[in-house]
């Protein structure tokens, strides 16, 4: 499933701001996945080796924080829009 | 002519001109990550390359060599006579008359809550806006001008917005803020009013906060609690150097606070431990006490479990100026509470509401639905057994309830209208009267 991503400048550590990318995932550790390619390194820095999410790291799904819609298993099957 | 030149130069002023140099120092020296401890030079930055927040740190040897009680008693009563533990550069500039709000003995409220010995920290008359918030845009403001900034932004719940408004305006920057569009009506003509570019986002505090945090990432503006974070947050800090100075340069033994984000209660106790390290008030112990509503208590929740980590919530409760359900500083302030060996607790709408009259009608002091939550939860753990009514306590009231009027609609007793006759008076009035302090007992 194809999903626009906007990720903020704190994790791309660019100075001109997001980037948005359109990834394929289904869930939100394959959506690290993809990420890793992009910017190598920076599944560390949102997850532990569990998977599970920093807590200072904030993950929304067509507008909607993921810790209200089940977590981190799914992203969803209708979601457009992650960042 | 050499000697001459040498006889125009009197000590009086050499020692003007040390002062004033000494004065313009700076006692930062880095922003610090809260979790790894990696270092970063001074600059508007969101967090760490690690994810988590920074915060300012400050060379405490300069303090304990140059700060003296003496030296902070002389200065005019502002938030600026703590100017050493800010984290500016230069000599403030802007927002000069901020802080240094009343701290009120409550023996009225104490009596009806059954403490001991109780004091009112009273923000609800800060200048220019109202409330606490004034404290740390006054210090955020002056932070952004040192950067350059032209223009000035947050993500508010109200207060902030009406502080940012007012504070960018006396300065001349243009600025930006950002609310939720359900705000009291209230807060949202205190903020247009000082001219700002006010956006109403539809969407609770959270949702505002993300759409800030995408703006800052993409625009160069100085977002007073998102870029600016760091040094907004040490604003809070003079709250609590105000409440060891007021009560004659030592630390109160509980304080209840109420938690929005959570950055104030963490900077008070960190306040309280600069102030105990340099020397200024003797080492004690303190309560940290949190209050929010039960319609939005992410914070309380955790700690009443015992749990650091907090679960987000949506937000619903009358007290807005507290509806943050995702707290930037949620996890510091579980953490400030629980190492106090304080505790948290929240109320009901209804049990803010009597908070707010209770306050009022014993303490002659209006405060917003914020000061409800911290009145009515200091006497629901003083019931409860969860709070000593031996310990010299302090409730922080943080706005005024002149901005949240609607929470009372519907609430209060008007009186009755009368034609102007004597005997209506004493018929509709004085026969007709009843008790005046409903709320008490």
């Amino acid at each position: 499933m194809s999903i626009k991503v906007r990720v903020p400048p704190a994790i791309t550590r660019g100075s001109a701001g997001s980037e948005l990318l359109e990834l394929t995932a289904a869930n939100l550790s394959e959506l690290l996945t993809e990420l890793e390619t992009h910017f190598p390194g920076v599944r560390k820095s949102l997850c532990d080796e569990a998977g599970k999410l920093n807590r200072f790291v904030n993950v929304y799904v067509n507008d909607e924080d993921i810790r209200f819609l089940g977590g981190k298993a799914t992203i969803s099957r209708t979601a457009t829009k992650c960042c | 002519m050499g000697e001459a030149l040498v006889s125009l130069t009197p000590l009086p002023l050499l020692e003007e001109v040390f002062v004033f140099l000494e004065a313009a120092l700076s006692y930062v020296t880095a922003l610090r990550c809260r979790e790894c401890g990696t270092e970063y030079p001074v600059a508007p930055r969101v967090v760490c390359d690690c994810i988590a927040p920074l915060e300012i740190h400050y060379d405490v040897e300069g303090w304990k060599k140059t700060v003296t009680r003496e030296k902070i008693a002389s200065r005019p009563p502002t938030l600026w006579r703590y100017r050493e533990f800010l984290p500016l550069d230069k000599e403030p500039t802007t927002s000069l008359s901020s802080g240094f709000t009343p701290l009120v003995p409550a023996p009225r409220l104490a009596q009806a809550l059954g403490i001991r010995k109780l004091w009112i920290k009273n923000d609800s008359v800060n200048c220019p806006t109202l409330s606490f918030k004034d404290r740390v845009v006054a210090v955020a403001i002056n932070k952004a001008i040192e950067f350059g900034f032209k223009t000035v932004a947050c993500a508010s719940t109200g207060n902030l917005a009406n502080a940012v408004a007012a504070h960018a305006a006396a300065a001349g920057l243009e600025s930006y803020v950002f609310i939720p569009d359900d705000l009291e009506d209230a807060k949202v003509l205190g903020s247009a009013v000082y001219g700002t570019h006010l956006v109403k986002v539809q969407g609770n505090y959270d949702q505002v906060n993300r759409l800030c945090s995408q703006i800052a990432g993409e625009h160069g503006w100085g977002f007073v609690n998102v870029n600016l974070r760091a040094f907004y947050g040490e604003g809070s800090k003079t709250i609590a150097y105000e409440i060891a100075e007021q009560l004659g340069w030592r630390l109160p033994q509980a304080v209840v606070i109420p938690i929005a984000g959570g950055s104030l209660i963490t900077r008070v106790g960190k306040a309280f431990q600069e102030f105990a390290e340099v020397g200024l008030v003797e080492p004690a112990p303190f309560r940290l006490i949190g209050a929010q509503a039960t319609g939005c208590s992410p914070v309380t929740t955790a700690v009443k479990k015992g749990e650091r980590e907090f679960i987000p919530q949506k937000p619903s409760t009358i007290a807005r100026s507290l509806a943050i359900g995702n707290p930037a500083d949620g996890y510091y302030a579980t953490g400030a509470i629980m190492d106090s060996g304080g505790t948290g607790e929240d109320v009901s709408d209804e049990q803010i509401v009597q908070g707010i009259r209770l306050l009022a009608e014993t303490e002659g002091i209006f405060g917003e639905t914020a000061g409800g939550v911290t009145v009515a939860v200091t006497r629901k753990l003083i019931e409860a057994g969860k709070m000593d009514p031996e310990a010299e306590t302090v409730l922080c009231i943080t706005g005024n309830g002149l901005k949240t009027l609607d929470a009372l609609q519907g609430r209060l007793d008007l009186g009755v209208t009368i034609r102007p006759r004597l005997e209506e008076f004493e018929a509709e009035v004085l026969r007709g009267a009843k008790p005046a302090t409903a709320a008490v007992g």
